[in-house]
């Protein structure tokens, strides 16, 4: 619905200005949020969204610019004040104490709640605001053992029931199933029917053009346009604002363009009968692959709802992980066999890559910097080691060429790599991971969380992987991403590769269900 | 002697032992609860119970020797949290200095005071109605220190406050994942201050008992490593304040015996006995923790800063 012209915002930001050392996050942002109104702020990674939730949320204090609520001057210097107002936050990082109950969650968030025993007075009220939206929550469920779609409901029914009005949510979608996303959007669509706000931040294009009825975009931290849902959204006009410049042809095209090539290929990945037990329940393994293969030039999508043996299965080709029975095999030949096993190592040195899961943890060590954070893969062999001692020099020479060639974002090569943005922390991972020709390349949710500008260019790095003959194994939740990069998706669910075909032939619905555990 | 009379005796011994451990152990679940380890808990105790001495030498009264020694221990404490919380340096490095500190500094007080009695200690009390329950009143309930019941008492209010109420949840989130109370609009910080002064004067109490009532005199070494026991026992009962009750009469009993059959075994193996049963209790809580998630609060010993996952 479009607001009157003579109604009132409900939140309005003027001129908000937020410089961090050598950045300017934000750069005299001018926002309106209308009362029955999803508006959706759109950017790239580093275009200043999620500093911008902060300052509407009070986690962050602008340098400059005023915001008023409802009419009157807003001042936040604490998310409790924002809570008092009426604003409530669904972070894309939940802020849920795992080994408590949902109860024990809400009643946190709650400074009204009775001393003793804090969580039974609040049992009718969860009960109303679920009934009322339609989130059926346990309340006595500890969130560990919940699905992040679970999890964030725990979020949003927090923030329903301390009275929020406008409601926050950054990149909510990016853990859901596409079933869960439409029941999102239900309970959103029913939220501001009532007369609520939501601001809905994202880079999914077809997510905004479904949602929103107005959208601003973001780009380096300057509001650079605005469009209403009134005057139609259109994905590609939304896309240029984004990035600022045409999207080059999907990648799509020029995947399907490989696939007779691919045939003639060597199989570089064969896993055979491998089986990952749970710990401590070997009758219901948590991965159990009759087989798989994965041809050199191949890509390989493996789609499913995450927890359904991705990361066992990602554990056991890289390496991090020995399968409880059966074989992987890189080129023909178990990587370490016969040797004494060096875990990860006998998979380097194989020939595997690793784009993993959780970049900042795993994929680099934060506090080393990015030339030696290029180099670690290879930091055993030549050029960088001359037998134990490291050549700092050669270390430094390839960082200079890697940081040109993968355009990398950062103000020296001696910088620590946790102080770079995602996407340029995905970008040193590739360098370092591609670098070398690997014949097998693990991706795990390689564009989570990336803009547009950073996903089609991780995409491309994949594509040229496989075009030199590498096996591509690309794990991910996101099914756009899977279909329109994979030669074949293979689906896992319960551990277990429920079906595979090309993805050419590949249905959005038959797949979702095959994610769901639904037998085709 | 009956069978019986032996292991009530035992029993009772065991929690007059124990009660020390119970105050600092008790302590030490509400510091590490809120994410804040302390190694400093025998500094701590030894601290409460040199200046509780001195403090019920000089008056003549050991109440006013009790509430010196509780709040001695909190001083060591509020040492500790503001090098561990607000200077966000290691907790560990921290709590062990604030170890070394109190073991010094308690024998540098002391110097006045080593060999000389207490003249008017702490008396024994039996509870009244408790005592006549069968069993249960002569092991618990007749002839210990009020302390001694105030440390059973106390293990259920913290109980009651730590799973109960409103403060104990924020508490125990704060332990577990402070970014969602920083979140959640409440403030980390001043919850984990307040878990760690509790815990120093819990512990500078646990020290009082052992220089106004157990042993009432002065002298360096007093402790002997009962802090130390006592951060095992908080590990052992998995942070929860009634299972290091039956936890602490464990390791007591563990005491007692070997005192009283030093006659059947060598009095060595049998005063080792409760620290080699201190390290099967770590080595069987890190088994049960990697298979269980069970275990320790989540973001135990990590300094809080805002901003960081």
């Amino acid at each position: 619905m479009k607001p009157e012209e003579h109604l009132q915002p409900r939140l309005s930001l003027r001129g908000i200005e937020k410089r961090y050392p050598g950045v300017r996050a934000l750069a005299g942002v001018d926002l309106d949020v209308f009362p029955g109104q999803v508006h959706a702020v759109l950017g790239e990674n580093g275009a200043g969204k999620t500093t911008l939730m902060h300052v509407v949320y009070g986690l962050v204090a602008p340098d400059e610019g005023s915001m008023t609520w409802e009419g009157e001057p807003l001042r936040l210097r604490s998310p409790r004040e924002a809570i008092a107002r009426g604003i409530g936050l669904v972070a894309q990082h939940f802020h849920l104490v795992e080994r408590h109950t949902v109860a024990e969650n809400l009643a946190l968030g709650f400074p009204d709640a009775p001393f003793w025993r804090p969580t039974r007075s609040l049992l009718p009220r969860l009960r109303a605001a679920a009934e009322r939206y339609g989130l059926a929550l346990d309340p006595r469920a500890q969130v560990r053992d919940l699905s992040p779609g679970e999890r964030q409901r725990v979020e949003i029914v927090k923030a329903l029931m301390q009275g929020a009005r406008l409601l926050v949510l950054d990149e909510p979608t990016s853990v859901l199933t596409p079933t869960e996303v439409d029941a999102l959007f239900a309970v959103l669509r029913r939220f501001v029917a009532e007369g609520s706000s939501v601001v809905f931040v994202s880079h999914k294009l077809a997510e905004v053009e479904v949602l929103a009825d107005a959208v601003t975009v973001l780009r380096r931290g300057a509001v650079v346009g605005r469009r209403s849902a009134a005057d139609g959204l259109d994905r590609r006009d939304l896309a240029r604002l984004m990035v600022g410049r045409d999207l080059a042809a999907t990648v799509a095209d020029r995947g399907r363009a490989r696939a007779a090539a691919i045939a003639a290929g060597p199989v570089r990945l064969r896993l055979t009968d491998v089986r990952v037990d749970a710990p401590g329940r070997a009758q219901r393994p948590a991965l159990h692959v009759a087989s798989l293969e994965v041809r050199g030039g191949e890509i390989v999508g493996i789609a499913g709802v995450a927890g359904n043996g991705q990361s066992e299965l990602v554990a056991v080709v890289a390496g991090l992980r020995a399968p409880s029975a059966g074989t992987v095999e890189v080129d023909g030949r178990e990587p370490g066999s016969g040797r004494r096993r060096r875990g990860a190592r006998n998979q380097v040195d194989a020939g595997v890559a690793l784009v993993p899961e959780d970049r900042t943890k795993v994929g680099v060590v934060g506090d080393l910097s990015v030339a030696r954070n290029l180099a670690l893969r290879h930091a055993h062999r030549r050029p960088f080691a001359r037998g134990m001692w490291i050549d700092w020099q050669a270390v430094a020479r390839h960082s200079q060429s890697a940081v040109e060639a993968y355009d990398i974002a950062t103000p020296s090569t001696g910088t620590p790599a946790r102080l770079l943005s995602g996407g340029n922390v995905q970008k040193v991972i590739l360098a370092r991971e591609l670098d070398r020709d690997p014949g097998v390349v693990v991706a795990v949710h390689p564009t989570y969380g990336l803009d547009v500008a950073a996903t089609s260019q991780t995409h491309e790095r994949l594509l040229a992987a496989a075009g030199r003959g590498a096996a591509v194994l690309l794990v991910s939740e996101d099914l756009d991403e899977v279909l329109s990069l994979s030669d074949r998706v293979a689906v896992l669910a319960g551990g277990r590769v429920v079906a595979t075909m090309a993805a050419a032939d590949a249905d959005p619905e038959a797949l979702g269900l095959a994610m769901a555990g639904v037998a085709a | 002697m009956d069978v019986d009379v032996l292991v009530v005796a035992t029993v009772a011994r065991a929690l007059a032992f124990a009660t020390p451990l119970l105050w600092a152990a008790l302590g030490e679940v509400i510091a590490e609860r809120s994410g804040v380890v302390n190694l400093g808990v025998e500094g701590m105790m030894a601290l409460g119970a040199v200046t509780g001495f001195a403090v019920a030498f000089t008056t003549g009264d050991v109440w006013w020797g009790l509430a010196a020694a509780g709040l001695a221990g909190m001083a060591g404490s509020a040492l500790h949290a503001f090098v561990a919380i607000t200077l966000r340096a290691d907790a560990y490095v921290s709590g062990l200095s604030l170890t070394m500190l109190g073991l010094g500094l308690s024998a540098l007080i002391g110097r006045a005071w080593v060999g000389r009695p207490l003249p008017d200690p702490m008396r024994t009390v039996d509870v009244p109605w408790l005592r006549d329950l069968p069993l249960l009143g002569p092991m618990l309930f007749q002839g210990q220190y009020v302390l001694t019941y105030a440390a059973l008492l106390a293990a259920v209010v913290a109980w009651a406050l730590l799973f109960h109420t409103r403060g104990g949840l924020v508490l125990r989130s704060v332990g577990e994942n402070p970014t969602a109370v920083d979140a959640a609009g409440l403030h980390v910080r001043p919850v984990r201050y307040a878990a760690v002064l509790i815990g120093g004067l819990l512990a500078g109490i646990g020290g009082g008992y052992l220089s106004l009532a157990y042993r009432p005199s002065w002298g360096e070494g007093m402790v002997n490593g009962l802090g130390w026991i006592a951060l095992a026992l908080a590990i052992f009962a998995m942070w929860h304040p009634l299972r290091v009750v039956l936890a602490g009469l464990l390791f007591g009993a563990c005491f007692t015996l070997a005192f009283r059959l030093q006659t059947v075994f060598p009095p060595e193996l049998l005063t080792m006995l409760p620290y080699a049963f201190t390290v099967l209790a770590l080595v069987f809580t890190a088994w049960r923790r990697g298979r269980h998630a069970f275990g320790a609060p989540e973001a135990l010993g990590r300094p809080y800063l805002r901003g960081e996952r």
